[in-house]
């Protein structure tokens, strides 16, 4: 049991930057950022790659800054070039496939064999013993949250949150949403990538089909921290991207180790739940609806 | 201060739905004006302001500010020195931020040049709640919540005080009290008044209350079918009334005054 939740947690660490993506792209700029799954396995890639060549540390910045390309990419299609934001993910993960594999040597998966990771690097100095992974891999993403809820109080922070809240508003302000929507999309793939990377130097391998679905779980994460902690602020929102991981990894592990649901339905199950989040107030405004017009109706006939 | 010269804009040009907004439309601003602008429905108002501020590039003429030629500056740039208010209260803040940060946005971006990595100060928060308080409503003790929790009065209050936090140097309202209930509007128009003044701030209001076009402001612009019609300033402007003003509507266009919304307001 130990056993597990401790793979729980730092499963939970390494995947809630996916989360705190998320959380910049989907609820502060409000676009849905499609490139996420290409994203992440293009982190992993070019994290694997680069350790195999003996740069593991290297690996890591190298990673976020393919991210933030990709994002570039999809940031320059919907800006610029007037690509609907959904199509402009859709069309950079395409595209990220065969850069994915390009990086990988034209293979479908790199393996690290016997080579240094951080994670292996970090064991050796002994800190945190068994838990060491747990220690880098939170340690890392409390860095990046920090950071980030830093960086969304300056000034450029501020008009990115601004972009996301009130379009109408910073179109007739100085703000160019060009710019804000692009340093966006930069960072919050930079940090998909980033998680990426951690996760392929952690699990020694990086393969072609490991991102599938990650953006549908990184929201499943995200609204189920938001649910637990509320969505007011940015902080709360921030926060709620690390513990929506934890909780979500938490269930994952409990899922594989009763065996309630087999594994292979596990993706379903997510699907379901984020489906069904992100419909909660449509469906609740509905019933209301429906229950009003129930008792006028009722009324009517007395 | 603001010089047009000779500008159109007409909208799905070769189409059957092209329809020409403004055509041939010159004017001139001194600095400190305060022109009121009233007119049909139709009459190129909005479109006049949308011009100015950059919205959409005209087909014709140019438009300059301060003897610098403006036309094809985009508008988040003109936006530095060109200040917005429009008739729904809920277009110029953000309701998911708080009233500092919307505060902040409106003063760190139009201080010139700066570190985009500013954050907001002590100080900036002091000089924000000093502010606040000459709206009178209560707001400077309010700073951390969410703008969306204001209502639609205070939101324009609010999106006043960012439009004139930095000075701007031509302010464009929209008929941005029309949406208020009338307790509401005449407050915020006394504070409009209030802050044009201190600041010397050029003005242009577009309106639909005849009193009001009257009452505020040094000079009155009447628009029809994209362009000037009558500019009344001086002393011919305060001997004029309602009624004055409507005739003379009528000599020049050979028409009413079209417009339901002064219809209503008339009385």
């Amino acid at each position: 049991m130990l056993y597990i939740s401790q793979t729980a947690l730092e499963l939970g660490f390494l995947y809630a930057l996916v989360a705190m993506a998320l959380f910049l792209s989907y609820r502060i700029l409000d676009i849905a950022d499609l490139t996420t799954d290409g994203c992440f396995v293009f982190g992993a890639a070019v994290s694997v790659t680069m350790a195999a060549a003996g740069h593991p540390y290297l690996a890591i910045p190298a990673a976020m800054a393919a991210g933030a390309s990709a994002g570039f990419v999809t940031a320059f299609l919907q800006t610029r070039l007037g690509v609907p934001s959904i199509l402009a993910g859709i069309v950079t993960n395409t595209g990220l496939y065969t850069v994915n594999l390009m990086v990988m040597g034209w293979s479908s998966n790199v393996s690290l064999l016997k080579t240094d990771t951080i994670f292996s690097l970090f064991e050796d100095t002994g800190i945190g013993g068994k838990w060491s992974d747990v220690i880098l891999s939170g340690g890392i993403v409390i860095a990046v949250g920090v950071l980030l809820l830093l960086f969304l109080g300056t000034r450029i922070g501020l008009s990115i949150r601004a972009t996301g809240n009130n379009i109408r508003m910073v179109r007739s302000s100085s703000i160019n949403p060009t710019v804000t929507i692009t340093i966006g999309l930069c960072i919050s793939n930079a940090m998909t990538a980033l998680s990426g990377a951690m996760v392929g130097q952690y699990q020694n391998t990086a393969d072609i089909n490991g991102g599938t679905g990650i953006v549908v779980i990184g929201l499943a994460c995200l609204i189920i921290g938001e649910t637990v902690l509320g969505r007011r602020t940015v902080k709360k929102g921030v926060i709620a991207a690390v513990i929506g991981s934890m909780i979500y990894r938490f269930i994952y592990a409990i899922v594989l180790y009763t065996k309630v649901v087999p594994v292979q339905g596990l993706k379903l199950i997510t699907a379901i739940v984020v489906g069904a989040a992100i419909a909660f107030p449509t469906i609740k405004s509905w019933v209301l609806f429906q229950k009003r017009k129930y008792a006028v109706r009722r009324k009517g006939e007395n | 201060m603001l010089d047009i010269k000779s500008i159109s804009k007409t909208f799905n040009p070769g189409t059957v739905n092209a329809k020409t907004a403004v055509s041939g439309l010159s004017l001139h601003l001194d600095s400190g004006d305060f022109v009121t602008i009233i007119g049909s429905n139709g009459a190129g108002k909005s479109t006049l302001f949308n011009a100015i501020a950059g919205a959409f590039y005209v087909d014709e003429g140019n438009i300059l500010l301060d003897g610098k030629d403006i036309t094809f500056v985009p508008e988040h740039k003109r936006s530095r020195y060109i200040g917005r208010l429009f008739q729904d209260p809920m277009g110029g803040t953000a309701p998911g931020m708080t009233i500092e940060e919307n505060l902040a946005l409106s003063y760190l971006r139009a201080s010139k040049g700066g570190n985009p990595f500013t954050r907001i100060s002590k100080k900036d928060k002091e000089i924000f709640r000093e502010k606040l308080r000459l709206l009178d409503m209560g707001l400077e003790d309010r700073m951390t919540q969410p703008v969306g929790l204001l209502s639609g009065g205070q939101r324009q209050a609010l999106t006043l005080l960012m439009a004139t936090m930095v000075t701007p140097k031509l302010l464009l309202l929209d008929e941005h009290t029309a949406a208020l209930d009338p307790g509401t509007a005449e407050k915020v128009l006394r504070l409009t008044r209030e802050i044009v003044e201190k600041d010397h701030i050029t003005c242009m209001m577009i309106t639909h209350n005849m009193h009001q076009a009257l009452e505020m402001g040094n000079r009155t612009f009447l628009m029809e079918n994209g362009n000037v019609v009558l500019d009344v300033r001086g002393e011919e402007r305060d001997h004029l009334t309602v009624e004055d003003l409507l005739r003379r509507f009528r000599e020049g266009t050979g028409h009413d005054l079209d417009n339901d919304r002064i219809l209503l307001s008339k009385s």
